[in-house]
């Protein structure tokens, strides 16, 4: 195959637009996973759940799939904050989180999928909105809306997590409580309220994330597991609960899987992600904007 | 029990099971008790490295479907007898599990178990590629109707499985019992105490990844000839993964008792559930069992046990 200079552009194009998207699927398991230490396996199939979930509503109501995931944030928020504090109780309170709390949202994952498949079973499923059939020429070069719809939704949805971080009370104590759990309460301020908080935030980003997923691709229940493997090696890569880094990893890893599938062939492009997280754990394990 | 003993009990206890089977000889019961053992073998080689060493290896399918590759190849290449290609299945997925564990063992293990899932997708990869072994079209391995010794192909693979999990067993126990098992607990409880105390870490987690790959690569040496037509994507399948774990972790993960009981229980209940309800609801009753049981019973049926017997 002759790699022809438009064919180029439109994959670089197309791994930059994938990218963001990518950095919306993986903000809140670098959140859980870095900020919080818990590692949240189960993350991608939230936002599968989420995508289900907007695709009952785009259905029933005929209403823009990525208004539907806005307003499921609440939903996810509050169920995320559920689930932390059963996490809470039955395995960081009693110091053994790390391998069972895996072990935990391992089922859950397939828990989650199970009960997807029995109420929408295996069929491919799709939402409607007219940005997703659209594609803005400009010569040679394509613009298609279904990946930039969700991409500038990625951005947008990322900066406003990085100021909320930054700016914010409790965006600062969630970034404290990853560094020193007690200095927070000599400041009197629950660990556990914060990090309930953060968890809840962190699944509330998997139900955009899962509009995005609906708008980009059709979806089925088992789509999630093709994403665990990216979503973490975003985490590892761009340094473990860093949100500039998250973006900057998860545009080089869409860049580099688009570019594997026309340099090497379709069929390699999966090894890229893991590739490049093997790669990283063996030689820079604290990731590229990793705290060390 | 000495290791001798227990050796001479393992065998006696496999002939038994054996003895009862082959005189029921029931087609059926070959083909599920061999998935019941299968699961045996792979419940108690996680357990060496996720029980008693405390690093949770969740790419159990690539250890798993090397194994059941090794075969393919062998017998591609020179029509080798599974016989053969179970040793030579457990030397493929050992030498990975070292190469694998040299590679990510310097890390808190959390970062083990999500490079062990990577592994999982890159081997993967690299099989589908592989044209050679049927790439993602898969490879047709056709059994005899009959074994090459007596009874059906079903019983001769029932039987070599049944040796494979008898021997899992043994060295799951003799593992446990020795200074190798007292070393493996000594890094669960607190990695960097038994560092600091002369215990040799990396050296003694690298055992712990090749013995435990190598195991689960003798599992799934036999695959090929019992599903007859192997592809990539159903050989790597993370349900492998999880059902695995939560066999182990619903036995207990302590005790080479543990993931036996495990295995056996929960295997069985999933060839029951297949048959008569559906093979959904099997990853369901797993996913349930596993989280119910990490939540309120986080030593598992061996450990619940036990505490009643204490009492």
């Amino acid at each position: 195959m002759t790699i022809t200079y438009p064919l180029l552009v439109n994959a670089l194009i197309a791994g930059l637009l994938m990218g963001g998207f990518y950095a919306a699927l993986s903000v809140g398991a670098t959140i859980a996973f870095g900020l919080l230490d818990i590692v949240n396996i189960a993350h991608p199939t939230f936002a599968v759940i989420g995508a289900y979930a907007v695709f009952v509503l785009n259905r029933t109501f005929k209403l823009d799939p990525i208004l539907c995931g806005l307003l499921l944030t609440p939903v996810f928020y509050c169920a995320g904050m559920l689930l932390y504090q059963v996490y809470h109780h039955f395995f960081e309170r009693r110091g053994d989180d790390a391998m069972r709390g895996l072990a935990f949202f391992f089922g859950l994952m397939f828990i989650a999928e199970v009960a997807l498949i029995m109420s929408f079973g295996v069929d491919f499923r799709y939402v409607h909105a007219p940005y997703i059939t659209t594609t803005w020429n400009f010569g040679a070069i394509a613009l298609p809306l279904r990946l930039a719809v969700p991409f500038a939704g990625s951005v947008l949805m990322l900066l406003t997590l990085e100021l909320f971080l930054k700016k914010t009370f409790i965006g600062r104590a969630i970034v404290a409580v990853a560094q020193d759990p007690f200095a927070l309460r000599l400041v009197a301020v629950s660990p556990v309220r914060i990090k309930r908080v953060a968890f809840g935030i962190a699944c509330a980003s998997a139900a955009l994330a899962g509009a995005f997923i609906i708008v980009i691709e059709p979806l089925q229940p088992a789509v999630g597991r093709e994403f665990i493997g990216r979503v973490f090696a975003i985490c590892v890569f761009g340094g473990l609960g860093s949100l500039p880094g998250t973006i900057v990893a998860a545009v080089s890893l869409g860049l580099v899987e688009n570019l594997a599938t026309i340099f090497i062939g379709a069929s390699w492009s999966p090894a890229v992600a893991f590739g490049v997280l093997l790669a990283t754990l063996a030689w820079r394990p604290s990731g590229l904007f990793g705290r060390s | 029990m000495s290791n001798g003993r227990f050796l001479v009990a393992a065998a006696a206890v496999a002939a038994i099971v054996f003895g009862i089977a082959a005189w029921l000889n029931v087609d059926y019961l070959f083909f599920a008790g061999y998935v019941v053992l299968q699961y045996v073998v792979l419940a108690s080689a996680w357990n060496i490295l996720g029980g008693y060493t405390g690093y949770m290896n969740l790419g159990i399918s690539a250890f798993f479907a090397l194994g059941a590759y090794t075969t393919v190849a062998l017998q591609i290449a020179w029509k080798l007898p599974l016989p053969a290609t179970i040793p030579a299945a457990a030397i493929v997925s050992g030498l990975v599990g070292l190469g694998m564990g040299y590679l990510t063992l310097r890390l808190k293990g959390i970062f083990f178990a999500i490079a062990t899932l990577a592994l999982a997708v890159v081997t993967e990869t690299f099989i589908t590629n592989w044209d050679y072994v049927g790439g993602s079209a898969g490879a047709y391995l056709l059994h005899p109707k009959r074994g090459p010794w007596f009874g059906s192909y079903s019983e001769y693979l029932f039987l070599l499985m049944l040796i494979v999990a008898a021997f899992s067993v043994v060295v799951a126990h003799a593992v446990e019992r020795s200074w190798l098992g007292y070393g493996f607990t000594a890094i669960r409880d607190d990695e960097t105490a038994a560092e600091a105390t002369g215990v040799p870490t990396l050296r003694l987690k690298l055992v712990a990844t090749g013995l435990s790959g190598a195991l689960m690569g003798m599992a799934g040496a036999p695959l090929p000839y019992y599903v007859s037509f192997l592809e990539p994507a159903s050989t790597f399948n993370l349900a492998y993964a999880v059902n695995t774990i939560a066999m182990a972790m619903i036995g207990g993960t302590t005790t080479w008792l543990g993931p036996l009981v495990g295995a056996v229980l929960l295997a069985t209940v999933q060839q029951v559930a297949t048959v008569t309800i559906s093979s959904e609801i099997n990853l369901m009753v797993v996913g349930v069992l596993l989280v119910g049981f990490v939540m309120l019973a986080p030593n598992g049926i061996v450990g619940l046990l036990r505490d009643r017997l204490r009492l």
